[in-house]
């Protein structure tokens, strides 16, 4: 087994799904393995859907099709094998409402990470991220590619209703929130995109692999 | 048609889920209890998979305006058709103008009740798919009726029955429903369980509470999941998880160890540890079970879990097999 395929640990999520989970750190590297796994099971008799995770993936399945066991060993087998599938993702730019109202945590974050209002914007505006999975809520994308400096836990006490189309800082993730849900993300800006319409094909603005900025449209320190 | 003059405390549009869409952060949804709006939909002539509607804690109105069949499953809180009593797993013809009512749950004489009841109408409720599927997915506000819980005055469109003349008039007939209750009024459901992903982190003391407690389902629960008080479990140490998938019946415990069993609507990745996952044979018991009412984890392993599963697809083969003897064949 070469240090590029390090083992996933296999356990079941009931009795008909199943996680398969890297070890720490989520790396971009891991994480297109993960994407390469989705696609490769997806095929496989037996299997319903996939759900990637942040260097996991879980696994729907019929039991009464196939064999749980069976199902491991054939991760395991296919594993080495996989190579990481870089998914040619679009560039989509967020213009981003940064501060004020669109943003009640900005200065919570300046203040964990000692950087000024202007700065955090600056250097959260600056970086090329990359959406890892999509989950949670319909469209929520989990980003990874945030600079680590800006790195702010979650708060203590979640909000009961996050607007919709809330950017936040969640640990070392950035994300944009869809619609109206509770959450503990740290909030420092509002996009006027639409990231979830039932009625598009697709239904999401992004989707995994892709590559996004954010555009400072204004902001409010 | 028929029109919603009261619809209780949470009703809405919901079949067997919407599912293929877990990759983009949609919940499946749908019917909680799979297995109760199945049977009413073969009792009424209609595919597993047509959409009824989902009730909770009765203290609902629905009057028809055509002629039509229809099949309550789950608890019936005292159902009547225009005064006469609607038994669970029944088949009734309905005429023009007739009007069914659920008692609520709190109403004087009501016997122990449970949460929640399947209606299914022949022909199924036609709203229009939404994703494959015409749940309603109340968080995200699509799919059912406008995107929402029904209305005091929502009419509803049905869909085409299969069902000729005869066959929607057909004297009422039923079947014996699943067994879902404790036998006393204050024991506990049980629930069968595996341990989840993260079972290892957790003390050997909250092991043991886990399986020991009577856990008690508190009115913070939902369509997203049911809350649970009881013992406070706690991790050997806490270590922040990455975001990682779940499904119903996946046991979270969040840091103020109160778990949460996590139902149809909930979100597609989570990120507290995962304690147990209770079995997919044994989620319908959960979607019923009354708020305040006790519940008891069983631990079990994988092979007795694929038995009971595979013993309600026996029986759910057993009821296609008997309706079909009884003359009354469903579409594939």
């Amino acid at each position: 087994m070469s240090s590029q395929h390090p083992v996933p640990r296999l356990h079941p999520l009931g009795d008909a799904a199943l996680l398969c989970e890297l070890a720490p750190p989520a790396t971009l590297a891991q994480q297109q393995q993960i994407w390469a796994l989705g696609a490769e099971v997806q095929q496989w008799p037996g299997v319903g859907e996939v759900l990637p995770g942040m260097n996991n993936l879980t696994l729907t399945f019929d039991p009464l099709a196939i064999d749980v066991d069976a199902l491991m060993a054939r991760v395991n087998e296919a594993w080495p094998r996989l190579s990481a599938a870089a998914i040619e993702g679009r560039m989509v730019e967020i213009p981003v409402a940064y501060g004020g109202e669109h943003g009640p945590d900005l200065a919570d974050v300046a203040a964990h990470t000692g950087l000024t209002r202007a700065e955090v914007v600056r250097r959260h505006s600056g970086g090329e991220y990359v959406v890892y999975l999509l989950g949670f809520l319909p469209g929520f994308a989990f980003m990874g590619g945030l600079p680590p400096e800006l790195a702010t836990p979650r708060r203590a006490e979640p909000r009961t209703a996050v607007p919709a189309r809330s950017v936040g800082i969640g640990g070392e993730q950035t994300g944009i929130y869809p619609l109206v849900s509770p959450g503990g993300w740290q909030l420092i800006g509002r996009t006027s995109l639409e990231l979830f319409n039932p009625a598009a094909e697709p239904p999401t603005l992004l989707r995994p692999g892709d590559r996004v900025r954010f555009v400072v449209e204004s902001v409010e320190t | 048609m028929m029109l919603v003059q009261k619809p209780g405390m949470l009703a809405s549009v919901q079949d067997l889920g919407r599912h293929g869409h877990r990759q983009v952060g949609i919940c499946p949804g749908g019917a909680l209890d799979v297995l109760a709006l199945t049977l009413a939909n073969r009792l009424v002539g209609n595919a597993d998979g047509a959409a009824g509607l989902e009730l909770t804690m009765g203290g609902c109105e629905i009057r028809f305006e055509t002629d039509t069949r229809i099949a309550l499953a789950g608890d019936d809180f005292a159902a009547q058709l225009d005064g006469t009593p609607l038994w669970p797993c029944w088949s009734v013809p309905v005429k023009a103008g007739q009007t069914l009512k659920l008692a609520g749950a709190n109403a004087p004489g009501a016997k122990k009740a449970g949460l929640r009841s399947w209606l299914a109408v022949a022909g199924g409720i036609d709203v229009p798919p939404v994703l494959g599927s015409r749940s309603t997915d109340l968080k995200a506000g699509f799919g059912g009726h406008q995107g929402r819980a029904l209305r005091k005055g929502d009419r509803l469109a049905l869909g085409a029955t299969l069902l000729d003349a005869a066959r929607l008039a057909r004297r009422p007939f039923g079947l014996r429903g699943p067994e879902w209750g404790p036998e006393e009024d204050d024991s506990a459901i049980e629930l069968r369980v595996l341990p989840g992903p993260e079972f290892d982190q957790f003390t050997a003391e909250s092991h043991a509470q886990l399986w020991s407690e009577r856990w008690r389902i508190t009115a913070q629960s939902n369509r997203m999941g049911s809350r649970l008080a009881g013992a406070e479990l706690k991790r050997k140490r806490s270590i922040d998880m990455l975001s990682s998938g779940v499904i119903p019946g996946t046991i979270q415990v969040p840091p103020s160890g109160h778990p949460i069993i996590l139902m149809g609507d909930a979100q597609t990745t989570g990120g507290y540890p995962r304690m147990g996952v209770v079995i997919r044979a044994d989620l319908w018991k959960l979607a019923q079970a009354p708020l305040d009412g006790r519940l008891r984890l069983v631990q079990v392993d994988m092979a007795a879990a694929l038995e009971a599963w595979a013993g309600q697809q026996r029986y759910l083969a057993q009821v296609a097999q008997g309706l079909a003897a009884a003359g009354w064949s469903r579409p594939a």
